[in-house]
């Protein structure tokens, strides 16, 4: 009896002891980069980022431009992707019992989750920028929204799934139509969770670069028109961070802290939406 | 088998599958008017399976099917023609677990209501009003009526699933094992709820506790194995049943 006590206890402490070293070596990755991005990125965070354009090397500038393009595309970007992610996820939750075209759409999706940024990039690239002969604002949105898509889908389809049937057969049962029974009652069950994903999305197409690189490529001027080439976060970061003059290295580092604020604030939004909702059931 | 009753509902060789399995054997069998009548038996009887019938609740499901007919007011509603949304608002159904919907008490109630008619402000908040008294949850929730659904307690959403239902002014209320998820002061509640409900309803309830459909019920179906093995006046199935599977199962030999 003591034996076997003893026994689970040590082993107890065993398991306890190499969970807790893989989650430091994990975290000890993490805070170093960090930390790096806040001692580089910190003190070039200046307001002159927010107020000038990306300079040519030597000379003082900021992000403006690259800030401004950024959230339009991916403003637009989300704005094409969630619409067609949320009516796909809806119709394998909802629909996908029967037939052959949801388990293929499910694969499908699946696949393009997992897809490299890049090939989307090049893929835009393909059809879009090669036939207009100019890289453009739209070029870079659309890649994003293909980014987008399959995220809320999936995010959708679960967030659906999580839904008891019990809550759709109670609408049935009240004489609703299945498109009033999925608009009304298990849509808004889901709410939450959808949001969550877009959110999730949002915050996945904001670093993006591959993409970006062959469809909105950079403009080192301020642009609000879409059909030209746009500047934009990543982008400029790689360019800036690979050059050799050190106030554009320092840009870069500015940026990169900014993108990954505004991640870190999109997830914590995402997590305080989705808390709300699993208290609310 | 089946007792001297004017019938809402008259089931005839109802047999039931769930893909191959035949969950219903040639059930036949009056559901009498303004009445309750109580489904007994163990678990997976068929019972729950008969009651998902009488709304056709099983067409959700691609793989289930029914033969034979059930006549409610002389019309077969399996009928393939039959329109499932009149259907549905003729029979109201109440499940297991409370199922409120995620918006406010208000619009619970009016959900339903507006599927089928156009009431003003004025009408409508008098109709919510009346299924909320009718449910015994006015006094209640009166106050806050703009609040979710989801925020009541246990009894109270069931209470408010029974008003979502009797909002349509149905002309049968289907009540699935209704406080099977509920606490015995809450169950106290709906049972003396259902008394008085059947002055305006035809009443079907499944049931799992004997005590309860001995309480409730004037008409006891006890069925076992996908078959209607006894039915008749509560009184007499309890007291005095006719067959001795009835009797091993009510005093709890069996079961």
């Amino acid at each position: 009896m003591f034996n076997l006590y003893n026994r689970r206890r040590i082993v107890n402490a065993i398991g306890l002891l190499v969970s807790i070293l893989a989650m430091s070596f994990g975290l000890f990755w993490l805070c170093w980069i960090l930390w790096t991005l806040f001692a580089h990125g910190l003190p070039s965070l200046t307001l002159d980022v927010f107020s000038q354009m990306t300079p040519p090397p030597g000379s003082a500038g900021g992000l403006l431009n690259a800030i401004w393009g950024s959230l339009m595309m991916t403003v637009l970007g989300t704005m094409i992707g969630t619409p067609i992610g949320i009516l796909a996820g809806t119709y394998l939750a909802e629909f996908g019992q029967r037939g052959w075209m949801a388990p293929i759409t499910r694969f499908i999706n699946d696949v393009l989750l997992s897809a490299p940024s890049i090939v989307i990039g090049l893929f835009v690239y393909e059809i879009y920028v090669v036939h207009v002969k100019h890289f453009s604002g739209w070029a870079g949105a659309l890649a994003l929204a293909i980014l987008v898509i399959p995220i809320v889908i999936r995010t959708t389809e679960n967030m659906l799934r999580l839904v008891p049937s019990t809550l759709r057969e109670a609408a049935a049962a009240l004489g609703a139509p299945q498109w009033k029974v999925i608009n009304f009652v298990t849509l808004r069950a889901a709410r939450a969770g959808i949001i969550t994903g877009v959110l999730l999305a949002v915050a996945r197409i904001s670093g993006e670069t591959a993409p970006l690189l062959f469809t909105a490529l950079n403009n080192q001027f301020w642009s609000n028109d879409m059909n030209n080439p746009m500047a934009n976060l990543p982008v400029v970061i790689f360019q800036f961070a690979m050059s050799p003059y050190e106030d554009w290295q320092n840009l870069a580092w500015a940026g990169a802290l900014l993108i990954t604020l505004s991640v870190l604030t999109l997830n914590i939004l995402a997590r305080v939406l989705f808390r709300q909702s699993a208290t609310s059931h | 088998m089946n007792a001297d009753i004017n019938p809402k509902v008259v089931v005839k060789d109802l047999n039931f599958y769930y893909g191959n399995y035949r969950a219903l054997k040639d059930i036949n069998l009056n559901i009498a008017d303004k009445m309750v009548t109580a489904f007994i038996g163990p678990s997976g009887c068929g019972k729950s399976t008969l009651l998902r019938t009488f709304n056709r609740m099983y067409q959700l499901y691609p793989k289930q099917k029914a033969t034979g007919e059930i006549i409610l007011d002389g019309a077969n509603i399996l009928d393939k023609n039959q329109d499932l949304n009149m259907l549905r608002a003729k029979v109201g159904m109440v499940f297991q677990k409370p199922t409120p919907f995620p918006m406010s008490i208000y619009d619970n109630i009016a959900f339903g209501v507006k599927l089928y008619e156009s009431l003003n402000k004025n009408d409508m908040e008098e109709r919510v009003e009346w299924a909320l008294k009718k449910a015994a949850l006015w006094t209640e929730v009166k106050d806050k009526l703009k609040q979710s659904g989801t925020g009541l307690s246990g009894g109270q959403q069931q209470r408010l699933c029974i008003a979502r239902a009797i909002a349509v002014k149905p002309e049968v209320l289907l009540l699935d094992e209704p406080t099977s998820a509920l606490d015995p002061i809450s169950t106290a509640h709906i049972e003396k709820l259902i008394d008085e409900l059947k002055e305006d309803f035809t009443i079907v309830i499944v049931t799992h506790n004997m005590q309860q459909a001995a309480r409730v019920s004037d008409y006891t179906a006890y069925m076992y194995l996908g078959d209607l093995i006894e039915f008749g006046e509560t009184s007499t199935v309890f007291t005095n049943p006719t067959r001795k599977e009835t009797e091993d199962y009510i005093t709890g030999r069996f079961g």
